[in-house]
Parts: structure tokens; C-alpha cells; sequence
């Protein structure tokens, strides 16, 4: 591999480019800053965004919550709030179901015709049954997030389950092991790889349904932020806001990466 | 125990469903293994020698007749009949000191007590410097001693090995060979050892059970009378060793007819 600051480099020479000839194209006046903002123009919006909205009052509050007290930490604070949350939801209940319809073919036989029928419809379109459900707020955002992270984690599981080596069965049954330490410490951990890999899918979905949520059912949040943006035709808002989706689900993959590898230091071919 | 062999195996038959057709794995075997006797089961591929070791282990139902270990009918697997698999079988996301301390947790032994005969083991096996190794980082050699001392920790009366050095190079192959007859010697245990290699079945067995290809039946007993260690050299080893090869030929032979469906059938 090349060394580093020549990796850095070519890593950043595009986007840098982008950005400059976007800029430069607008200080051209090839667009309307309504229609396309400058990145400059973008990045002082983001800054007071992110700026606390009133000075601060040393006697009422202290600086981090001062600091904090802007606009898109509360936005962002409340996306996050509702991604983990409705992903806790339907990963929890995914994970279950996917062990035991891995494990036991007559669960599966069961479960899976109603299943199969529900995933290809997307969360979105639950939308107004979500609010007619659970009214506006977070709740029915949980509902929509807790849907889209349901499958994934459930497909993986259950193909994790059912792709376990018949041979490590057969060992850990012949070293003496019952049903449940088999679905414990063999089962589990083997199929440890195909899990995670849906916890990441479903997480990502997750972003894209939490924006979508908050645009109809919430008036809080980055996917509202944006939407309320468009109401005043405030175009670098909008930008804003998305890079700032963008960054946070960025680090919440990268997050999950490390985790990932940390727990799958086992695998050949992934180095901890 | 004088009286009851370890390994009683009557009129045992194996018959599978392949693509709408029986096949016969096993046909009537009749086989007693003496407590404390290494035998080897010895064929081409396609002779049901697996088949057989899987009935032994409990991984199988038999399709008529009965297997018998220490006086008791196979139900089930257990670890008084531990077995080594031609693929280690380790489990990769333990490291070798796990994969060694899980059959002894399965016995319930308490933690000090699994760290103390773990940690024996591996010395045994000169396999402590990668105590905390994950298999994927082990040579085959090094994973099938994590193989044998994660069975020998739960010191099963019987050990099943299915072709455990088969996919070894030779020189690692006959360090393991020795090593494992060095253990035996001490151990007292009783071998059930699957193999296709003549050699390899002379160098280790006290008696080679040769078999017949499909149906699998008992061809010969040949009994190896040799003092151990033992001599590939010696005179004696290559007369057993060309009787054996006669043997095998034979049914090599009609795998080989069977395979390429010449007009015998």
C-alpha cells in the first residue's frame, strides 16, 4: 500500500475537486443560489446551524449545553434518538424469530409465507397507516425505523442459522453438547458473521426511513429540518442538513465496522 | 472389563436414498474390537468405512442390525465415543485453548479445574505457545493435535478417528502417526481408525480390517503382529504390506469398473 499522506491525497483530490469547480461555477453565476448555493454559501448556513440560537447566560446554563443548544445537535440528537431506538426495536425482535426459523424448519414452514409476503413492501408505504396507528411524534417514527430494520436482520439470521456447518453439530453433539449449548456456543457464534452483516443493512435502512418519517410525522429531527428548509426556499439549509445525515450515518457505519471485525476476529481474512 | 469388547458391531446395514435409488453403504458387517485394541478399517473410497465410524459415533441410525459400545446399544453421540474428523472440525471462533476446554465444560468440570487439563493437553500436544490462536491461524498439522487433545481432554474410553492425517503431508503425517502411538501406548484406549493408506493402517493398527467397495462388507481381518515402534523397513511390514495392497487392489479395482460403468453392469 502507498503511504499514507500519498493515500490521503488521492482520497481527497475529487471531492476537492467537485467542490471547487462547484464554487467557482457559482461565483460564475451559472446557477441561482435558490436553485444551487455555493458550498461557501452552504458552509456558513451549516456553521449557524450548528451556532447556539441565543448568547449565552453563564448564570442559566453551562457552556456544553450552551454549545449544544443549536439547532442541528437537537436535530441531530433526535434522528439519532429515534434510529437506535426503532433499530433496537426490530433487531430485537428479528434476532429471535431469525434463530428459531433457522433452527427449527417447522417454525419456518410457519412463519415464513406471511413474512415473505410483507418484505417487499416498502416501510414508506406504511406512512399513513403508521400515523393513523400511532398518531404524530416519535411513536409511529419507531413503528416505520423498527420495519425497516426488521428484515434485513431477520433474512440474515435465519440463512446464518441455516448455513452452520453440519460438521461443527456433529462435533459439539459428540463432545457431549445439548440442544441449547449447541444453539449457544455453535450455532450462534457460526452464523455471528451473517447477523452482523444484517444489523449493518438494517441500520442503514434505518437512515433512509428516519428522514423519510420525519418529513411526514414529526416536526423535529434532520429530515424535518430539511423539509421545513424547502418551505423558505433555503437551499443551502437543505444541503446542510443532508450533509450533516450524511456524516452521522458515516459514523455510525464505521462504528459498526469496528465492531464488527472486533467480534469476527476469528474470520480468515479480517486482520484485529 | 475382559469379557465385553469395546466395539461389538452385528449385522449391521447402512442403506441411503441417492436420485430415487437405494444404495447399500453397509451390508451385514459383523466386527468386535477388543478393549484397548487399535484397529483400522481399511478401503478405497466408496467402501462405507465412514459410514461405518459415523454408525459407531451415534451420527446414524443403523438401517438394520446393531451397534454395541462397552456392552451398551448406540442411540446417540456422546463422548465416550469421541471422534476426529478428517476436516479438524475445530470451532473457528474459539481459540485452541477453548476448542480444548469445550468438551471438558461439557463433563461439567469447574473452570480451574478445565484451565488446569487444558493447559496439560496442550503441553502434551506441544501446542501452549498458541494457546490463545485462533485456528485460522494454525497449519493443518498444528490444527488436527488441537483435533486429538481437544477429544483425548475428555478421555473417552473410545476414539473414532475418520481419516484424521489424510490431508497432511507426508512428513507432518508421520509425526502425527507417531506421536499418536506414543499416546495410545499410554493410554490404554480403544482406536477405531478410518484410513485408505496400507501404510498408514500397518504402521499404527493391531488389526486391519479390510473392507469390500459398495456394499461395504468385512473383505479380511489381517491381525499386524509387529513389535512398536514399528519398522516400514522390515521385511515382515512388507509382507503384510503387499498382502494388504493385494486386498485393496481387489476392490479399487471394482470401484473403478463401477465408476467408469463398464460392461459388467
Amino acid at each position: 500500500m502507498a503511504p499514507l499522506p500519498g493515500r490521503l491525497a488521492r482520497a481527497i483530490a475529487v471531492p476537492l475537486l467537485v467542490v471547487v469547480a462547484w464554487e467557482l461555477a457559482c461565483r460564475a453565476g451559472v446557477f441561482s443560489p435558490l436553485v444551487l448555493p455555493s458550498p461557501w454559501q452552504v458552509l456558513r448556513r451549516w456553521v449557524a446551524y450548528a451556532s447556539p440560537l441565543a448568547p449565552r447566560d453563564p448564570a442559566a446554563e453551562g457552556l456544553l449545553s450552551w454549545l449544544a443548544s443549536g439547532e442541528l445537535w437537537q436535530d441531530a440528537a433526535g434522528s439519532l434518538e429515534r434510529v437506535l431506538g426503532g433499530f433496537a426495536i426490530g433487531a430485537a425482535l428479528a434476532l429471535p424469530l431469525g434463530l428459531l426459523m433457522g433452527a427449527r424448519p417447522s417454525v419456518h414452514e410457519l412463519m415464513d409465507p406471511l413474512l415473505q409476503v410483507l418484505r417487499p413492501i416498502p416501510p414508506i408505504a406504511f406512512i399513513p397507516l403508521a400515523i393513523l396507528w400511532f398518531g404524530l411524534g416519535n411513536p409511529p417514527a419507531f413503528f416505520l425505523i423498527a420495519l425497516g430494520a426488521f428484515f434485513p436482520v431477520l433474512v440474515n439470521t435465519v440463512a446464518g442459522v441455516r448455513n452452520v456447518d453440519a460438521i461443527y453439530l456433529r462435533a459439539a453433539r459428540n463432545l457431549g453438547a445439548g440442544e441449547l449449548t449447541v444453539f449457544r456456543r455453535v450455532m450462534l457464534p457460526s452464523a455471528m458473521p451473517y447477523i452482523l452483516a444484517g444489523m449493518r443493512i438494517g441500520m442503514g435502512v434505518a437512515f433512509i426511513v428516519v428522514i423519510v418519517a420525519e418529513m411526514t410525522a414529526v416536526n423535529r429531527g434532520l429530515g424535518y429540518r430539511i423539509l421545513e428548509a424547502r418551505e423558505y426556499f433555503w437551499s443551502d439549509k437543505i444541503i446542510a442538513g443532508m450533509i450533516s445525515i450524511g456524516l452521522l450515518g458515516l459514523a455510525i457505519d464505521a462504528l459498526m465496522g469496528r465492531l464488527q471485525s472486533r467480534l469476527l476476529r476469528w474470520r480468515r481474512g479480517i486482520e484485529g | 472389563m475382559t469379557g465385553t469388547p469395546a466395539i461389538r458391531v452385528e449385522g449391521l446395514r447402512q442403506a441411503f436414498a441417492a436420485g430415487g435409488r437405494e444404495v447399500v453403504a453397509l451390508a451385514g458387517i459383523d466386527l468386535e474390537v477388543a478393549d484397548g485394541e487399535f484397529a483400522c478399517l481399511l478401503g478405497p473410497s466408496g467402501c462405507g468405512k465412514s459410514t461405518l465410524l459415523n454408525a459407531v459415533a451415534g451420527f446414524l441410525r443403523p438401517t438394520a442390525g446393531r451397534v454395541l459400545v462397552r456392552g451398551r446399544e448406540v442411540a446417540a453421540p456422546g463422548p465416550d465415543r469421541a471422534m476426529v474428523f478428517q476436516e479438524y472440525a475445530l470451532f473457528p471462533w474459539m481459540t485452541v485453548a477453548e476448542n480444548v476446554a469445550f468438551g471438558l465444560e461439557m463433563k461439567g468440570l469447574g473452570p480451574a479445574q478445565v484451565r488446569r487439563e487444558v493447559g496439560a493437553w496442550l503441553e502434551k500436544l506441544h501446542l501452549a505457545d498458541f494457546a490463545d490462536r485462533f485456528p485460522k491461524d494454525l497449519s493443518g498439522g498444528m490444527r488436527q493435535r488441537v483435533a486429538i487433545a481437544r477429544v483425548l481432554a475428555v478421555d473417552p474410553p473410545v476414539l473414532l478417528m475418520d481419516e484424521p492425517f489424510g490431508a497432511l503431508d507426508a512428513l507432518t503425517r508421520r509425526n502425527l502417526q507417531d506421536e499418536l502411538a506414543r499416546i495410545w501406548a499410554g493410554t490404554g484406549k480403544t482406536v477405531l481408525f478410518v484410513t485408505h493408506g496400507i501404510e498408514e493402517s500397518l504402521y499404527l493398527a493391531d488389526r486391519v480390517v479390510a473392507m469390500t467397495y459398495r456394499p461395504g462388507t468385512v473383505k479380511r481381518i489381517v491381525p499386524v503382529a509387529l513389535p512398536r515402534p514399528r519398522d516400514p523397513s522390515s521385511p515382515e511390514f512388507n509382507a503384510l504390506k503387499k498382502e494388504l495392497t493385494a486386498l485393496v487392489m481387489e476392490e479399487q479395482a471394482r470401484h473403478e469398473r463401477d465408476e467408469l460403468g463398464g460392461p459388467g453392469r
